[in-house]
């Protein structure tokens, strides 16, 4: 299909209106050859729909503020191209699974933030401002056990995408877990112990059921089941020793 | 289906806890039965006429079932928390295939050996 084709034919978008007792409503919009989920909704928001609400800041994929859920699957929107994940020209857009609803396309992350802090996420540091900065080998074990999941920037999509949330609100999460296990690998944290203990507490790593959909939708590719078998491995071997 | 549960690692997930659900239904009944021989043989034999019926001999087939199905995702489950390799989350969904398969042929083997 060349470039003009394309942009006469139109997309279909059914986007979420309200809260919870919302509906989808549909909106047709002309189809590109460059576009991404993001500048669908900003062009409807701008031209058909002034009061859509939905969130975003660096449209790079850096701030993990934009995630939405784009036919079926959460999705961080400003780096999803549309004739990726377009179903036959049709887009359905709603709002975040597993968060409460604020309007439209904006849920509440607050429960999701919170999980952080219930998995023992504070970092405590062993060292003041007087002391020198600590020497953390970037080889050891521990450095690049806690290197693989630093990256997260926070776009709730495994805590979206994870069933085991959907299940049981008390579950902590993708996101939390993969952060506490980058703080039981950092030699430099106080209370690896402590963070290990909630993390493993109720609601923490013994329950995920391992079916993987973290690691499959994290849009910039972590492995949090991996980093949830290793704080489930702690349990068996002791915390990571730093070799 | 929805398509966060359109993979093999749900299926997987799912076979293990439903299989694992079943048997802990089953196993309390089971054990009841073995252990009335602990009180004579004809305690145990009162049960085991049952066993010669069409329909307990398809009950018997479906719980080799169920326990090839625990063993054989639960195998995966354990590789899938105590390895670790690059991309092993993917290549461990495939391994759902290889198990189904060894699933089957059990109940088969347990098929020709039982009619």
């Amino acid at each position: 299909m060349n470039k003009i084709q394309r942009e006469t034919q139109e997309l279909t978008v059914r986007i979420w209106r309200g809260k919870e007792d919302g509906k989808l409503v549909t909106y047709q919009v002309m189809s590109r050859e460059n576009q991404t989920i993001l500048d669908i909704i900003t062009e409807i928001q701008r031209f058909h729909e002034p009061s859509l609400a939905y969130r975003f800041s660096c449209r790079v994929g850096v701030c993990g503020s934009c995630a939405m859920t784009v036919n079926g699957r959460p999705r961080w929107t400003c780096r999803t191209h549309v004739k990726k994940v377009s179903d036959e020209g049709i887009l359905t857009i709603e709002p975040l699974r597993n968060l409460p609803r604020i309007k439209d396309l904006v849920c509440d992350l607050a429960p999701f933030i919170d999980t952080w802090q219930r998995a023992g996420a504070p970092f405590s540091g062993t060292k003041t401002r007087k002391d020198a900065p600590a020497l953390v080998d970037p080889n050891s074990s521990t450095r690049r056990a806690a290197e693989a999941g630093l990256q997260c920037i926070n776009c709730a999509v495994c805590y979206s995408a994870c069933d085991v949330v959907n299940w049981n609100r008390n579950y902590i999460g993708p996101a939390g877990l993969n952060r506490a296990w980058t703080l039981v690998n950092d030699v430099r944290h106080s209370n690896r112990k402590q963070t290990f203990d909630q993390a493993f507490g109720k609601g923490g790593c013994g329950s995920c059921h391992s079916h993987g959909n973290c690691t499959r939708h994290c849009p910039i590719e972590l492995n949090p089941s991996e980093s949830i078998a290793g704080l489930k491995q702690i349990a068996f071997k002791g915390l990571p020793k730093d070799v | 289906m929805n398509p966060l549960r359109n993979h093999k690692s749900y299926l997987a997930a799912i076979g293990h806890r439903v299989s694992g659900i079943a048997l802990a239904l089953f196993l309390p009944f089971h054990f009841l039965l073995l252990g009335s021989a602990l009180e004579g043989a004809q305690g145990l034999d009162r049960f085991l006429v049952y066993t010669d019926l069409t329909p307990v001999k398809v009950a018997e087939w479906g719980l080799v079932m169920m326990l090839s199905v625990h063993l054989f995702f639960g195998i995966r489950v354990l590789f899938l928390e105590f390895t670790r390799w690059p991309g092993h989350v993917n290549d461990l969904a495939g391994w759902v295939v290889p198990c189904s398969i060894a699933v089957l042929f059990v109940g088969t083997v347990f098929l020709i050996q039982v009619l």
